[in-house]
């Protein structure tokens, strides 16, 4: 596909466009969001408890008297920032070792894949529980870290499966016969052909590095110190905000959560008929 | 088929083994050693640094080279001995997870088998239908996006809150005891409606898109255009297509099950519904290590057991697996 096909395409699909609309304002907001908030420190006792959402809390106070947009958009910070790096960690992870398992073959893909697999049964939160907890001191860039290192088995595998199929194609060949060397083959004839697929890919990772995060804030072993958006919803749980029916503070922050994965998914979708010709709906 | 699970199921052991020795390495080797850590947070009652340090010196087995303390662990581990739980002290911790695993159980299988079977099925319905699937696809995209606990305090705040219909903490009324009486079933029953319904409706949207894409999928290839050719009914090409479509989507439960078990653990907690998850979450609130660690091996081994068994049902539903191994074809 060339670049102006592509832009062709890309400009043109409906639910790309909808998606960068929607996760370019959500990135403006945790970027200008502490800037434009009244208050500055999230974890700062702003107010009455117990307020809804109005115009000195734009959407409300938690039990302490904490403002929630506050908290929201440095959660969102947070979120988006173990998304990025997480995702990407495993994104990376997931494409080397796949890569080279497909690739080389022989005993050296038997030993990777059956790793693989074993970390692949192994439940990620279960694991992440287990070093978490572990940890007295636990920063975002530590989390964002475990979920890489923990999330790749999936994208090994698959992108192992792409190697496969690409590395005995003709035009593989024909560069083989024409004794090029090892890595121009790789970086000139293979690559250019998975970019959209790991693309693709690190859309899901981080989506997935998010929920994550959000999980094992939810359970407790979120950052020891900072906010994020699971934090918000353990500690509306723990105090009962549901009961209480403070909505504003216990279903907010999982409904951002939910804007952004689901955004990230309908991105995937769009871009899945702009790369695959027989989805597009022309 | 014999030698297709003999080679799953040595897979499996590998993991269990791997999964055991994580479970030994990570408070052992952990940067900042956390048993330090945890006797240093008593530092202030000199006289209780002592106990709690012969209590975990002997707990741990810290004082042994190490290892005899890895062959003691699998020892205890086959005595079924995962240690003494901190936060329910002096009760045992495989008695504590023991108790919990059946309500864990009774929200989960339900919440997976109804979700799979009835998530595929409307998947299958909606796919190539213009209409019908523009409007189903973005509220399945909702559901598989939202995070399982999330989507739980929604539900707990909207029927249990605002409208009243369902309780939305406990797997029963406080006043009642467990029996097996009807008047105890039903109050069980009407706590476990909302629980199982969050963690049913999120996979489902899961199930379902993922089959949509598969029908798609089938639909395009030749052995479907050749039955259209042949002038075969669309319902009849649409079976075919399903049975094709539904191997994909088994071993896509298996690969979802780690995140599904982890959907539950978190859903409990929204509920407090007396499962794995629940006791998990009061482990680590308590730093409770030996209820974490014990949390953490029976969640890998029903897991691992699962996997088998969506193993052994792939083999039934997918004759070519069968036969492959066989030498049939």
């Amino acid at each position: 596909m060339t670049r102006k096909e592509f832009a062709y395409f890309f400009l043109r699909n409906k639910k790309v466009i909808f998606a960068m609309c929607v996760l370019g304002f959500l990135t403006f907001l945790a970027v200008v969001g502490p800037y434009i908030s009244p208050y500055k420190d999230p974890l700062a006792f702003v107010g009455l408890g117990y307020q809804p959402p109005s115009k000195q809390h734009w959407l409300g106070t938690n039990t302490f008297g904490q403002d929630i947009f506050t908290q929201l958009v440095h959660g969102l910070r947070t979120s988006l920032f173990v998304g990025l790096v997480g995702g990407s960690l495993a994104t990376v992870i997931g494409l080397l070792i796949g890569f080279v398992a497909g690739y080389r073959g022989g005993w050296i893909d038997e030993l990777l894949m059956m790793f693989t697999n074993i970390l692949m049964v192994i439940p990620t939160l279960a694991l992440l529980i287990i070093i978490a907890a572990y940890l007295p001191y636990r920063g975002i860039f530590i989390q964002s870290l475990i979920i890489g290192f923990t999330a790749w088995p999936w994208t090994a595998r698959a992108v192992r499966a792409q190697a496969l199929s690409l590395k005995t194609r003709e035009f593989v060949d024909l560069a083989r016969i024409t004794a090029r060397r090892p890595l121009k083959i790789i970086f000139g004839e293979i690559m250019p052909n998975m970019m959209s697929y790991v693309f693709m890919v690190f859309i899901l990772q981080f989506g997935g590095a998010i929920l994550a995060a959000t999980g094992l804030d939810f359970i407790g072993l979120g950052p020891t110190r900072g906010m994020s958006l699971g934090i918000m919803l353990q500690q509306a749980t723990l105090w009962n905000a549901i009961q209480l029916g403070m909505w504003w503070w216990a279903i907010t922050p999982g409904a951002v959560i939910t804007l952004i994965v689901a955004t990230l998914y309908i991105m995937n979708t769009g871009l899945d008929e702009i790369f695959n010709p027989k989805l597009r709906e022309m | 088929m014999r030698k297709y699970l003999t080679k799953k199921a040595i897979i499996y052991l590998i993991t269990f083994f791997f999964a055991v020795t994580i479970d030994w390495v990570i408070p052992r080797f952990m940067p900042g050693n956390p048993i330090h850590f945890l006797i240093s947070r008593f530092a202030t009652l000199p006289e209780a640094v002592k106990v709690i340090q012969s209590y975990f010196t002997q707990a741990f087995g810290l004082d042994k080279p190490l290892h005899e303390q890895y062959l003691n662990f699998w020892r205890a581990l086959f005595r079924g001995d995962l240690g003494i739980s901190i936060y329910l002290y002096p009760q045992p911790v495989a008695k504590v997870i023991a108790r919990s695993l059946p309500y864990t159980l009774i929200v989960l299988l339900p919440a997976v088998l109804l979700s799979f079977a009835v998530g595929n099925r409307l998947g299958a319905f909606v796919a190539k239908k213009r209409k019908l699937d523009n409007f189903a696809l973005p509220i399945f995209y909702t559901l598989t996006a939202a995070p399982y606990f999330w989507f739980g305090i929604l539900l707990a705040w909207l029927l249990g809150v605002v409208f009243r219909l369902f309780p939305i903490a406990g797997a029963y009324s406080f006043a009642m005891t467990p029996s097996f009486s009807w008047r105890f079933i039903v109050n069980f029953l009407y706590h476990w409606v909302l629980p199982f319904s969050s963690l049913f409706l999120v996979m489902l949207g899961g199930w379902a898109i993922g089959m949509r894409n598969m029908i798609i999928y089938e639909l395009e290839a030749n052995y479907s255009r050749y039955l259209e050719s042949l002038g075969a009914s669309q319902s009849l090409i649409r079976r075919y297509a399903y049975r094709n479509a539904i191997l994909p989507q088994v071993t896509g439960l298996a690969i979802q099950l780690g995140t599904v078990v982890a959907g539950s653990l978190t859903t409990e907690i929204v509920f407090s519904y007396p499962g794995i998850g629940y006791i998990l979450m009061q482990g680590i609130l308590n730093q409770d290590y030996f209820l974490i660690q014990g949390c953490f091996l029976f969640i890998i081994l029903g897991v691992l057991i699962a996997n088998f068994l969506i193993d052994i049902f792939y083999v039934i539903i997918d004759p070519r697996i069968r036969k492959s191994y066989t030498g049939e074809v």
